[in-house]
């Protein structure tokens, strides 16, 4: 119900819209989600701190800018964009100065 | 019957070959915009359509683009709309398309009588422009003579799992096959400017991919977004160089044969990658402001065929060149089955394997050249969009067959 794109990766992508409490299978080894997360949408599949680099495909896809624990939804609240912010439907991100 | 990969093509007078034989009735300015939309309505045949550049002000890119959709080898003549007033070159675009050996008719609205005389005397134009294009030749065709695009619109999470890595299976099938393929937006591909200028036949070229990425990370940077849109993010994309990494994967494992820009044509066979982002300081706007603009420069640039993966779920088609539309999300696909070509998802459900849904897309596309129309095709999909950009030409470094020669 998950998918590993590449061992080196700390998360998973959802193959399905998955509830809550779901237990899932990643590599031998299970994983229980801590919140639903819908279809597409990554899950932590370790513990990753503030700061740290998230993988995906093997390669860098932004940095936390919270800790998270195994199984939490991995998204815009929680990971940022090494590059450049992604357009928001309420404008701007007021957070994040004039950029 | 023909065999797989072979079929009848349009024999144009420079030697390429067209997989449709479209009349184009192109309005040269908005205020043009809807006589020649009611030419195109009232004539009724969908091999009759509609094409044009809203502005006033002149602009080299527009022109260019404008003149390599004329002279397109899925085109057989053009009916021009000018107002009268507007600072479009109607006679240089008509010159160039009676050069190219089609037949070309313009209207000046200002001079023919206005609205009602214009569309009576574009009626009549596009039925002798249409008369004189079916007087091509038909030649016999291969995959070797195609250009294939390929872009992605509103992608998500599943995009760079399914329909994105399944278009690279299709278009290393086709360079094996000895057809050219163009992918693109420099912009979607910040993030994997490295691994991507390891597969350019040259490192001088590899180094030309390096710069124009960083353009396009300079670009949006200077406008303060990247090419991401809400829905990405509701589909469980986060980060622009996530949505890169997805997307990049829709170029396969070829090697990348050279760097080139809007309505430029590939030099020979093999994957081009298209910078889109315009060169100097940021002055127009947004690189494209919507998919039918990166559509529009692949076609620009020869495409006879686009490839279209979508996970949130595009319905678009275009003018000129027919689009196969790549479902990546097997839940959009229930909900927009009509809409689609071919369902990717399945990969997601354990229906299908990479490998798999590739094929079906190789497939396809021989089928579409050969004349079957695509969904989007047959529903009726024509859109265009034409805007302002401006563009340097491309230095030898980015085409090194085209140096060798």
């Amino acid at each position: 119900m998950v998918i590993l794109l590449h061992p080196r990766d700390n998360v998973v992508v959802a193959a399905a819209n998955l509830a809550a409490g779901s237990i899932v299978d990643v590599a031998g080894e299970s994983l229980c989600l801590a919140q639903a997360v819908p279809l597409g949408h990554k899950v932590a599949r370790v513990a990753i701190g503030a700061g740290e680099r998230v993988l995906r495909y093997g390669v860098p896809i932004g940095t936390m800018r919270a800790a998270v624990k195994p199984g939490d939804h991995v998204h815009s609240h929680n990971l940022d964009s090494d590059y450049i912010p992604p357009t928001r439907r309420e404008g701007p991100d007021p957070t994040k100065g004039s950029q | 019957m023909t065999t797989p990969g072979h079929f009848q093509g349009y024999l144009r007078p420079d030697g390429r070959k067209g997989i449709r034989n479209v009349v184009l009735v192109a309005y040269l300015v908005e205020c043009a915009h809807h006589v020649a939309r009611a030419i195109v309505t009232r004539t009724d045949d969908p091999s009759v359509q509609l094409i044009g550049f809203p502005g006033c002000y002149p602009n080299s890119y527009a022109f260019q683009i404008m003149q390599q959709l004329a002279t397109h080898p899925n085109v057989g003549g053009m009916v021009l709309v000018s107002l009268g007033c507007e600072g479009f070159n109607r006679q240089g675009l008509a010159d160039i398309v009676a050069a190219s050996g089609r037949p070309v008719e313009t209207l000046v609205i200002q001079q023919a009588g206005g609205t009602r005389a214009t569309i009576d005397a574009g009626l009549a134009a596009v039925a002798r422009v249409r008369k004189a294009a079916e007087k091509v030749d038909m030649v016999p065709m291969a995959l070797s003579d195609l250009v294939v695009g390929t872009i992605c619109g509103g992608s998500d999470g599943t995009s760079g799992i399914t329909a994105n890595p399944a278009v690279g299976v299709c278009f290393d099938r086709l360079i094996d096959a000895g057809a050219t393929c163009i992918f693109e937006e420099t912009g979607e591909l910040i993030g994997c400017e490295q691994v991507m200028s390891s597969r350019a036949i040259t490192p001088e070229l590899g180094d030309e991919i390096e710069k124009a990425v960083a353009k396009a990370e300079r670009y949006y940077a200077t406008l303060g977004y990247g090419s991401f849109a809400p829905g990405n993010a509701d589909g469980g994309l986060t980060t622009q160089e996530e949505k890169s990494l997805g997307a990049y994967s829709k170029s396969g494992h070829s090697p990348i044969s050279g760097l080139i820009k809007p309505g430029d044509i590939p030099p020979g066979p093999g994957l081009y990658l298209m910078d889109v982002v315009p060169d100097g300081e940021v002055r127009f706007g947004f690189p494209n402001i919507t998919d039918n603009a990166e559509i529009v420069e692949l076609i620009a640039s020869g495409s006879h065929i686009i490839l279209f993966t979508t996970g949130r779920g595009s319905v678009v088609g275009s003018a000129i060149s027919p689009v196969i539309k790549v479902c990546a999300n097997p839940d959009t696909y229930d909900q927009l089955a009509d809409d689609m070509d071919v369902n990717a998802g399945r990969i997601l459900r354990g229906d299908a394997t990479l490998d798999a849904v590739g094929g079906e897309i190789f497939d396809l596309v021989g089928k579409v050249a050969s004349g079957e129309p695509s969904v989007s095709e047959a529903l009726g999909h024509q859109e265009f969009i034409l805007t302002y950009k401006q563009f340097e030409a491309v230095g030898p470094a980015c085409l090194p067959t085209a140096a060798r020669r």
